[in-house]
């Protein structure tokens, strides 16, 4: 039987790529709004492109927050990519203090414009960087990552990043020019990817299958 | 600096890609779909398809393409050419696109930047310029895939694009286009020095080297293939060997 995954419809995310990736590693897969079928999802996806406030205004104008909060109690797989992933978070900074689905502890805040030694780099972090274990070592503390080569490369395009309050929560990070980025965040069931996982190439779609057998 | 990453741009006319030289003329080569299709396999980073004919025909007609390449290759895909509205801009996302690269509609209407970027997130929108030397050795604007000229200067030009929120340039030299002699470095390293946002260069790879010389002098973060990719000149394992030996971080695969 096909895994079945629910993806939150919100008018943001580029919901046609995460489809196509998700139907090529063979997941039944419903579109929606309905604060029940959300709340009530198998496997539930947040998707996300955009600013974090407009973000939780369409979630807010859909009613979804408290849908997708209660999903979230259930310990049922779930997933939030890219914006989806910040507003998992209590607040963001981005165009002034807006709260978010407050999921994990801890705000999202600008990726500083200088690197670790001070000079300039470009902003937003766009291209691929390397996924690292956060607890150092070298396994992953979840199985969203089960392998996933140590180091692979996965695509980032963003210019905020997210700091979960307690560091357990940070899962994979990255390192641009030194400055630490939370790749991946979460515990047990929930999780986030700051990443793209369907525009990584083979092991973008590698780690959509993992959360689909979770 | 990130990662360089290499992309592959695809010049569409109709069901085809095509190649011409200075933007102009074309020679068939085959078709987006399994061109782009390969490429991915073969490990590029990214792919950039620009309407070649859109602003003539005032729309984008990628919409096939662009499904079709989004359901075959899972890596970042833009498309510009003819892209004149927010409208034009949803209907590409939609359709699979994660960005959009705009010109001669945002020369037009420079408002435009500031309204995709707000809407959609400036990440999606690529400021697409043609930059041509001028007589007094300045660079200028083109638009309508290289057949007008706007009078704005590049730098000028960017400068104000980057002010309403452009996210990345994609700039093309169209002296450098299509004649594998090497980008144009100083417009890379004029144009990087300048903005905070990710500096595409293209136009003009002829050699492993030339890509070399657009990252460590024109201090591009991205460079964008066709020619050499097109004819099959040379392959993207090759690149990605050439440019690793040289110290050039890019992706693992």
């Amino acid at each position: 039987m096909k895994p079945q995954v629910t993806i939150v419809d919100y008018g943001m995310g580029n919901l046609f790529s995460i489809c196509n990736a998700l139907d090529h590693c063979g997941a039944k897969i419903t579109l929606s709004s309905d604060s029940l079928v959300i709340a009530k999802a198998e496997h539930l996806i947040l998707p996300g492109v955009g600013a974090f406030k407009d973000g939780m205004a369409e979630l807010s104008s859909r009613s979804l927050i408290g849908p997708i909060k209660q999903h979230a109690l259930t310990g049922r797989p779930f997933l939030g990519i890219c914006l989806g992933m910040q507003m998992m978070l209590e607040q963001s900074s981005e165009f002034g203090v807006h709260e978010g689905l407050g999921l994990i502890k801890g705000s999202v805040v600008p990726i500083p414009p200088t690197g670790a030694n001070g000079d300039p780099h470009k902003i937003p972090h766009i291209g691929w960087n390397s996924l690292l274990p956060a607890a150092g070592g070298n396994t992953w503390a979840t199985p969203l990552l089960e392998d996933i080569p140590i180091g692979t490369d996965t695509y980032f395009v963003h210019s905020f990043m997210a700091k979960p309050e307690n560091s357990k929560r940070k899962l994979a990070l990255c390192y641009y020019n030194g400055i630490e980025i939370c790749g991946a965040i979460g515990s047990a069931n929930l999780l986030g990817c700051q990443f793209h996982p369907e525009k990584s190439g083979e092991k973008g779609l590698q780690i959509l299958t993992n959360f689909l057998r979770m | 600096m990130g990662k360089i990453r290499l992309i592959a741009r695809l010049d569409i006319k109709g069901p085809n890609v095509i190649k011409g030289i200075h933007l102009e003329g074309f020679r068939v080569v085959g078709k987006p779909e399994e061109m782009s299709t390969s490429y991915y396999k073969a490990g590029i980073d990214e792919i950039v398809y620009m309407d070649s004919v859109a602003s003539l025909y005032g729309r984008n007609s990628l919409e096939g393409i662009i499904r079709y390449t989004a359901r075959h290759a899972f890596i970042p895909m833009t498309v510009g050419g003819g892209v004149r509205s927010v409208d034009d801009v949803r209907n590409l996302l939609a359709a699979g696109a994660d960005k959009v690269a705009i010109n001669t509609a945002a020369l037009r209407n420079p408002k435009l930047i500031r309204e995709v970027s707000q809407r959609f997130g400036s990440q999606c929108m690529v400021l697409s310029v043609e930059a041509k030397t001028d007589k007094t050795g300045n660079w200028e604007a083109l638009s309508d895939n290289g057949r007008e000229h706007s009078g704005r200067h590049v730098l000028e030009w960017i400068e104000e694009a980057v002010s309403l929120g452009a996210g990345e340039i994609l700039l093309t030299s169209v002296d450098k286009e299509g004649t594998r002699k090497g980008f144009d470095l100083e417009l890379i390293h004029a144009v990087s020095d300048m903005v905070t946002i990710p500096v595409i260069a293209s136009g003009g790879m002829g050699s492993c080297q030339n890509l070399i010389d657009a990252i460590q002098i024109g201090k591009a973060d991205a460079v964008a293939m066709a020619d050499v990719l097109h004819f099959e000149r040379l392959s993207i394992k090759e690149i990605r060997e050439q440019v690793t030996s040289v110290g050039i971080s890019v992706r693992s695969i």
